[in-house]
């Protein structure tokens, strides 16, 4: 009997495996066959997306730096899917968070009698990072209002906001923010240096100060979810609105604190891209990161540990994948192709998986387990 | 009748006409209970399979037909996902609107800003004589045309016919249709597969007419989004839906012609970024959703005369279908 319930559980756990390798196979396969529909080799392809990458310590510090904004929205976005939102104003949250991180380099620029220089510059970064955050909590602030308080579904109300915050950008870079020469509605004038997120090196252009965050988010997020009574309510609030009133928990509160947390986040994403990516404010500021994040999550099934992994392994895609312009004269989009298909596929592949598993379960109900 | 003023109202009707058919569409698959959330994505991959076959086969019926069997497949596999695999609709909605937008890009990749087949005008005789009326409404392609008859057909089948009540039933409260022996499933299959085809042929409305060609990003980025708020807006009902398209359609005209006229208020000349015009449709979105979301309409009946107020009622009621978005299991 225990020999069988062990074959029993092996195949168990061979059929779990095939359909988690499954829909990665079948997602490559349908890559390679668009690329050979637009007439290239996909061996080639995927060789340039590595090189892309990995090629030399500057293409990996590309990656790091996707993946600092990647890893940011995705954990915050952790944050609003375990309280069942569908933070999909994340887009908007992050350009904010851009918008915002711009102020004080803005003063420097416009003000030639202020010098970066004279102060320091840990305060000037720190408290641009910090209006970031601001910037990111107010957007998330109103879609939550709209959400909670006047019943407009998150999902509208933050498709509404993301682009209502491209709009005030380009209003911005347009209007006020103009630059001097060249005015255009390509971006502002370059930030002064003072006021950039430092770098480790020029061979290695990438923050330790923004994966160190990184790192404390990721830790600290986790901890909240997992051991606190507030990630507890959040879990209660995301299962079911109605059984968590009942159990006592303010639905209203909880669902904008986790607005909140995944605002702030963004905010720091966005501050990224503005001062470290950009080194000025451009249009669409996100850059689609924020949408890649719910992929990320989704793909993840709302299990923060795996985050920065898959999270990762999407930035080095996205990254390497900006050589195919260059050398195959290939739009970059395969990438993100490639990652909506896995995503979609893992969906599909979750679904059957729990089919197979509950027909097995109720052709053999003496094998349920709950016995 | 002044001729600009009518050219004017034509391009209105011509350019809602897209949205028209996509927000009908989903008011077809949501009826029936199933949410497609996809439309902002498969809107442009329609738009781009119709574009593409047209060009190739030089046929304008080709390119409609592609256009819509491709809604038809990207809806038919939310409808998969949620039925068979019990996925949710949302989630693999949101996913497909980001899939078929990129897959839109990178198949259309050689096909950007080239011209190629477009929906010819086709006036209708008579009536495109009436005054006013003719040169606005009977003044354009068969596509447009396709969009008022669409109208009429999808209210008397959702009102006036067995099935459509049957169909209504399906989003209101399967199990009650199923206990009457109605195969649930089998026809949210077949009503979101409608509805995508339709979400399809609007996708070629704008790539063979209204915004003839592909371009990067896609013209109608974001269209899809509004025709979702649209469908809320309009209640689920045919006629409000229209309604709210042409409203749209209306509204951005007159944004756009702010733009490349300037706005004068009695003679006087207003200045201000026109930047901040392209904010107009979603904050229009917005304030639609919450009039009809916060009760005011509700409170606006209450000061009507009593028996208009229960007609009226009927018409702006804008709750959704109750199991909207649900999975129905036909062996629990």
């Amino acid at each position: 009997m225990a020999n069988l319930n062990n074959t029993d559980s092996l195949n168990a756990v061979l059929v779990r495996l095939a359909f988690f390798i499954l829909p990665i196979i079948i997602s490559l396969a349908i890559s390679a066959l668009l690329v050979i529909a637009v007439d290239r080799d996909p061996m080639e392809v995927s060789q340039l997306i590595w090189e892309g990458a990995f090629r030399n310590q500057r293409s990996q510090a590309g990656v790091l730096n996707l993946f600092i904004t990647l890893v940011l929205v995705s954990i915050g976005l952790i944050v609003t899917f375990r309280a069942g939102l569908w933070n999909i104003g994340v887009e908007g949250q992050m350009m904010m968070g851009a918008v915002f991180a711009s102020i004080i380099p803005m003063a420097f620029l416009q003000n030639e009698s202020l010098d970066p220089a004279a102060f320091p510059q840990p305060l000037i970064v720190g408290g641009s990072i910090l209006l970031a955050m601001f910037g990111g909590i107010l957007w998330a602030t109103l879609v939550g209002i709209l959400k909670i308080y006047l019943g407009i579904n998150e999902i509208f109300g933050g498709v509404a906001l993301n682009a209502l915050a491209n709009v005030g950008a380009i209003y911005l870079i347009s209007g006020p923010w103009e630059p001097d020469i060249g005015g255009s509605a390509q971006g502002t004038a370059p930030f002064p240096k003072e006021t950039l997120i430092p770098q480790i090196s020029s061979e290695f252009p990438t923050s330790l100060l923004m994966l160190v965050i990184c790192a404390v988010a990721f830790i600290v997020v986790t901890f909240m979810l997992t051991r606190t009574r507030w990630g507890l309510s959040l879990k209660a609030n995301g299962l079911n609105d109605r059984s968590a009133l009942l159990l006592g928990v303010a639905t209203d509160r909880i669902g904008m604190s986790a607005f909140w947390v995944c605002g702030a986040l963004a905010g720091i994403a966005g501050s990224y891209r503005a001062l470290f990516t950009f080194d000025s404010l451009r249009p669409l500021a996100s850059g689609g990161i924020g949408f890649l994040g719910l992929l990320v999550v989704l793909l993840v099934s709302i299990r923060i540990i795996w985050v920065p992994l898959v999270a990762f392994i999407f930035a080095a895609i996205l990254s390497g994948s900006t050589r195919l312009r260059i050398s195959l004269q290939l739009d970059s989009s395969l990438a993100s192709v490639l990652q909506g298909t896995l995503v979609l596929l893992v969906l599909l592949s979750n679904g059957a998986r729990d089919a197979w598993f509950r027909r097995r379960n109720t052709t053999q109900p003496d094998q349920s387990g709950e016995i | 009748m002044d001729d600009a003023l009518l050219n004017t109202l034509r391009s209105i009707v011509a350019n809602a006409t897209p949205l028209v058919i996509a927000s009908l569409g989903e008011t077809v698959n949501e009826r029936a209970g199933v949410i497609n959330l996809s439309l902002d994505g498969s809107l442009a991959l329609a738009a781009m399979a119709g574009f593409v076959a047209g060009l190739t086969t030089e046929s304008i019926w080709v390119g409609l037909f592609a256009a819509s069997i491709t809604g038809a497949l990207v809806a038919l596999l939310i409808a998969f996902a949620s039925i068979e695999l019990r996925q949710d609709q949302v989630a693999v909605g949101f996913v497909l609107t980001i899939l078929c937008a990129d897959l839109a890009r990178f198949l259309g990749q050689d096909y950007t800003r080239i011209s190629g087949p477009q929906i010819r005008r086709l006036e209708i005789p008579l009536l495109a004589d009436i005054p006013f009326l003719g040169p606005v409404f009977f003044q354009q392609n068969m596509i447009v045309y396709f969009s008022y008859i669409l109208v009429f057909v999808t209210w008397f089948w959702l009102f006036r016919t067995q099935p459509g009540m049957t169909q209504r039933a399906l989003g209101e409260r399967p199990e009650a249709a199923f206990a009457r022996g109605v195969p649930v499933n089998r026809y949210r299959y077949l009503y979101t597969i409608v509805g995508g085809l339709l979400v399809g042929l609007a996708g070629a409305a704008y790539s063979l007419n209204v915004k003839p060609g592909l371009s990067n990003p896609p013209s109608m980025q974001g269209d899809g989004w509004i025709a979702l708020a649209i469908v809320i807006f309009g209640g689920w009902h045919p006629f409000r839906v229209v309604f709210g398209a042409y409203l749209f359609a209306l509204l951005r005209a007159v944004s756009s012609d702010i733009q490349t006229n300037g706005l004068a208020i009695f003679g006087q000349d207003i200045e201000f970024n026109f930047v901040l015009l392209n904010g107009l449709p979603w904050t229009l979105m917005i304030l639609s959703l919450l009039l009809v979301s916060s009760g005011s309409i509700e409170r606006l009946l209450r000061m009507l005369p009593k028996p208009l107020q229960r007609r009226l009622r009927a018409f702006l009621r804008s709750d959704p279908p109750k199991a909207i978005g649900t999975r129905f299991d036909n062996d629990s």
